[in-house]
C-alpha cells in the first residue's frame, strides 16, 4: 500500500485564536513589575499599595476610554465567564422583584447558558429566540420576545464558534425604542447584556453606539493574560456581586486585585482597537482567500456562519463524511492546530450546540472545524494547511462510511447505528 | 500494509482542549492510528462485498460514530479468513479497530467462537491502554463484529447459533446480563456500589468481570444522563 499521508517539512501552524492566544510582549512588559517589586496590595496605604492602586485606576482609565464610558462603570474580574455570571446573576439579583424573565438565544457560550439553566431553577423563565441560518439574532426576534416582566436580554457580539456577529447596536436601538414606547427610561429594566470576549479584537467597542448597558470582554482572546476580564456596567445599574468580602471593585467583586493581569488586559485591549483596521483587512483577505481555496481542492465542504458578517479571524468549515476528532490528531502531527465541534472532544460527548443550533445535521457538527486566524499567521501558513489537509481528507473519507451530499439528511442519517429506535442520546435528552 | 513506521512527532502527545486531559497514547495506539490495518478502501458496491460472507453496521449512541465490518468465513474450519473495516470515527475508535482486526485474523484466523470471547479490556491490553472515557470506541468494533457473525450465521442458516443482541452475560456466577445493568443505570444507578446493591453483581468477582460492569455503567451513564 502507498504512503497514506504526505511527506512534508513540518511547520508550526496555530489557528486556535478563538481558543487563547499568546501574551503580546507589550503587554508582558507593563505586566512584569507587578509580578516582581511592585507587589503591593492595591489597598495598603504606603506607597507599593498606592502605586499599584494607581495603576489600576490608569488601566480602568484607559479602558474606559475606548468604551466611551465613565472609568467607574468598568468592574474587573478573572475571566469572560465571571464577567457573564456576575451580568447574567447580579442583574437577576437586583431586579427579580421587576420580573423573572430573559431572553437570550440557543447559541451562546456555555458562560451565559448555564447562568440562565440557574435562574431556571429559580423560577426565571427564559425565551430563547430562533436564529436565521447564519446563527444571527434579528432585533425583531427580540423585541418580539420582550415582556412586561423581561429585565434582561442577552446576545452574543461575535459567535465563538462561528463567529458570525449580530446587529448588537440594532438590537440596543430597538430595545430603546420598546422601552420608550412603554414609559421606561434608560435605568428600567430590560437591560441589554452582549458578552463581546470574541469580538473585543476587531469590532467597535464604544457602549453608547451599540447601546448596550453590560459588555463583557477578557485579556485572553486579545493576547492579554488569560485568567483576566472585565464588566461593563451602565452607572445606576443595580447590579448585585456574586461573591462577598472586601470593598474592592466598587463591592462589585471583592478579592485582592490582580494587578497584573488588570494592567496586561488594559494594554492588551488598547493594542487591539489601535491596530485592529490594519489587521482586521489583512485578515479578511487571508480568510476569503483561506475559505475560496479550500472549497476548490475538496468537495463538499460547507461554510457554518454568516459570510459577511463574520469575524476577521474566523474559518468554519463542516467536511462532510469525516470526523473532526481524527482529522485534528493527524493534522496535530504536522504541527498544524485548530479546533471541531465533533462530540469526541467534549467531556459530555454532545455535539457543538451551535452547528446544531443553526439548523445542520449531526454529522455536519462532527465534521466540523474551526480555524482562527492571529497576528501571526501567513499565507504560507494557510497554504501548508491546504496542502496537508487534502490527502488527510481524502484519507479519512476513503475509510468512512459515511457518504452525505450538501443539503441531504437533516436528521441522522444512519438511523440504524443508533441502538434504541435510531435516536442518539443528546436528542433523547433535549427531548426530554 | 508495507510501512509500520509512525510518522516522528515532536509534540509529544494530544490534550483535550476542554479536560486538559492528555490524549498520552502508547506508541502501539499510534502506530495503528497512523497506520490502520485491514480497512476497506474500496467502496462498498454489491462486486465488493461478494468477496465477504457477512456485514456488521452500528454506531455509538453516545457520540455519533458508525462502524462498518465485513467478514470471510472459512466454512469448514470456521477460521476467519478475511476481515475489513470502515469507520466515521474518532481516533480511538480508528487505533482500536484497527488492533481488533489484526487480532482475529493474525495466525490464519481466529475461529468464530473464539473471536467472539474477545472482550474490549483484551484489545486494551494489546494497544497498550487509552484514555478512560475513551473505552466505548472501542466498544464498538467486537459489536460490529458481533452483528457480522449473527448474520453469518443467518445466511448459512445456522439460526440456533444467534446471540441475541443485547442480552450478553456479563457475570456468569450471577447470570446478569447487560440489559440487567442497563435496566439498573435506568433506575438511577450510577456506581459499582449502587448496582451491587440492586443486583449482586460482580460480588467477589474477578477484576475482569468488575472491569467490564464498569464500563457498561459508564457506557449507559453517558447514554442516558451525558
Amino acid at each position: 500500500m502507498k504512503e497514506i499521508f504526505p511527506k512534508a517539512k513540518r511547520r508550526a501552524v496555530y489557528l486556535d485564536h478563538a481558543a487563547a492566544t499568546p501574551v503580546d510582549p507589550q503587554v508582558l512588559e507593563v505586566m512584569l513589575p507587578f509580578l516582581k517589586n511592585e507587589f503591593g496590595n492595591p489597598g495598603g496605604l504606603y506607597a507599593k499599595g498606592r502605586t499599584a492602586a494607581q495603576a489600576i485606576a490608569n488601566a480602568r482609565k484607559s479602558i474606559s476610554d475606548v468604551l466611551g464610558c465613565p472609568a467607574n462603570s468598568i468592574v474587573f474580574t478573572g475571566s469572560g465567564t465571571e464577567s457573564d455570571n456576575l451580568a447574567i446573576m447580579g442583574i437577576a439579583k437586583g431586579y427579580f422583584e421587576k420580573g423573572k424573565h430573559v431572553v437570550s438565544n440557543k447559541i451562546e457560550h456555555d458562560a451565559v447558558l448555564h447562568p440562565l439553566d440557574e435562574l431556571k431553577k429559580q423560577d426565571f423563565e427564559i425565551t430563547y429566540v430562533d436564529v436565521t441560518e447564519h446563527g444571527q439574532v434579528t432585533p425583531k426576534s427580540i423585541v418580539d420576545a420582550l415582556r412586561e416582566d423581561t429585565i434582561l436580554v442577552s446576545v452574543i457580539y461575535a459567535n465563538n464558534e462561528i463567529g458570525t456577529i449580530n446587529p448588537i447596536a440594532d438590537i440596543g436601538r430597538a430595545i430603546l425604542k420598546w422601552k420608550k414606547e412603554n414609559g421606561r427610561g434608560p435605568l428600567d429594566a430590560p437591560f441589554f447584556h452582549t458578552d463581546a470576549c470574541q469580538a473585543a479584537g476587531a469590532l467597535e467597542l464604544n457602549v453608547e453606539k451599540l447601546h448596550v448597558d453590560l459588555m463583557t470582554i477578557n485579556g485572553s482572546k486579545i493576547y492579554g493574560p488569560k485568567g483576566s476580564g472585565f464588566l461593563y456596567m451602565r452607572r445606576g445599574l443595580k447590579v448585585k456581586p456574586i461573591v462577598f468580602g472586601g470593598a474592592q471593585e466598587f463591592r462589585k467583586r471583592p478579592g485582592t486585585e490582580n494587578v497584573a493581569n488588570i494592567v496586561g488586559l488594559a494594554k492588551a485591549l488598547e493594542l487591539a482597537q489601535a491596530e485592529k483596521e490594519v489587521e482586521n483587512k489583512r485578515l479578511i483577505e487571508l480568510r476569503d482567500w483561506f475559505i475560496d481555496q479550500f472549497q476548490k481542492r475538496i468537495s463538499k465542504v460547507v461554510l457554518n456562519g454568516h459570510p459577511q458578517d463574520r469575524l476577521p479571524n474566523n474559518v468554519n468549515l463542516s467536511v462532510l463524511d469525516i470526523e473532526g476528532e481524527a482529522l485534528i490528531l493527524y493534522l496535530d502531527e504536522y504541527g498544524i492546530a485548530i479546533s471541531t465541534g465533533s462530540a469526541c472532544t467534549s467531556i459530555t460527548l454532545d455535539p457543538s450546540h451551535v452547528i446544531t443550533g443553526i439548523g445542520k445535521p449531526y454529522e455536519y457538527a462532527h465534521s466540523s472545524m474551526r480555524f482562527t486566524l492571529g497576528k501571526s499567521t501567513t499565507k504560507e501558513d494557510l497554504e501548508y494547511v491546504l496542502k496537508i489537509m487534502e490527502p488527510v481528507v481524502k484519507f479519512l473519507r476513503q475509510i468512512s462510511p459515511v457518504n452525505l451530499q450538501i443539503g441531504e439528511a437533516k436528521s441522522v442519517s444512519m438511523a440504524s447505528a443508533f441502538v434504541d429506535g435510531g435516536v442518539p442520546h443528546f436528542v433523547k435528552k433535549n427531548q426530554s | 500494509m508495507t510501512n509500520k513506521k509512525p510518522i516522528k512527532s515532536k509534540g509529544k502527545d494530544v490534550v483535550n482542549q476542554h479536560t486538559g486531559q492528555s490524549w498520552v497514547y502508547s506508541p502501539t495506539v499510534k502506530d495503528h492510528f497512523f497506520h490502520p490495518r485491514n480497512l476497506l478502501l474500496d467502496e462498498p458496491t454489491p462486486e465488493v462485498e461478494a468477496q465477504f460472507d457477512a456485514r456488521g453496521t452500528v454506531g455509538s449512541p453516545a457520540c455519533g460514530d458508525v462502524m462498518d465490518i465485513w467478514i470471510k468465513v472459512d466454512r469448514d474450519t470456521e477460521e476467519i479468513s478475511d476481515l475489513k473495516w470502515k469507520t466515521f470515527g474518532c481516533g480511538s475508535a480508528i487505533a482500536a479497530t484497527s488492533m481488533y482486526s489484526v487480532m482475529l485474523t493474525e495466525n490464519n484466523g481466529m475461529k468464530l467462537d473464539d473471536a467472539l470471547k474477545v472482550k474490549p479490556q483484551d484489545i486494551m491490553e494489546r494497544l497498550g491502554g487509552l484514555p478512560n472515557r475513551k473505552i466505548h470506541c472501542s466498544v464498538l468494533a467486537d459489536k460490529a463484529f458481533r452483528k457480522a457473525v449473527n448474520n453469518y450465521f443467518r445466511n448459512t442458516e445456522q439460526t440456533d447459533r444467534i446471540i441475541v443482541e443485547g442480552k450478553r452475560v456479563i457475570d456468569p456466577t450471577t447470570n446478569t446480563t447487560d440489559k440487567d445493568i442497563e435496566e439498573a443505570v435506568l433506575e438511577g444507578a450510577q456506581t459499582i456500589e449502587d448496582v451491587q446493591k440492586k443486583l449482586k453483581v460482580a460480588v467477589g468477582a474477578s477484576d475482569d468481570v468488575k472491569l467490564a460492569v464498569e464500563e457498561l455503567i459508564r457506557f449507559y451513564c453517558e447514554k442516558y444522563y451525558g
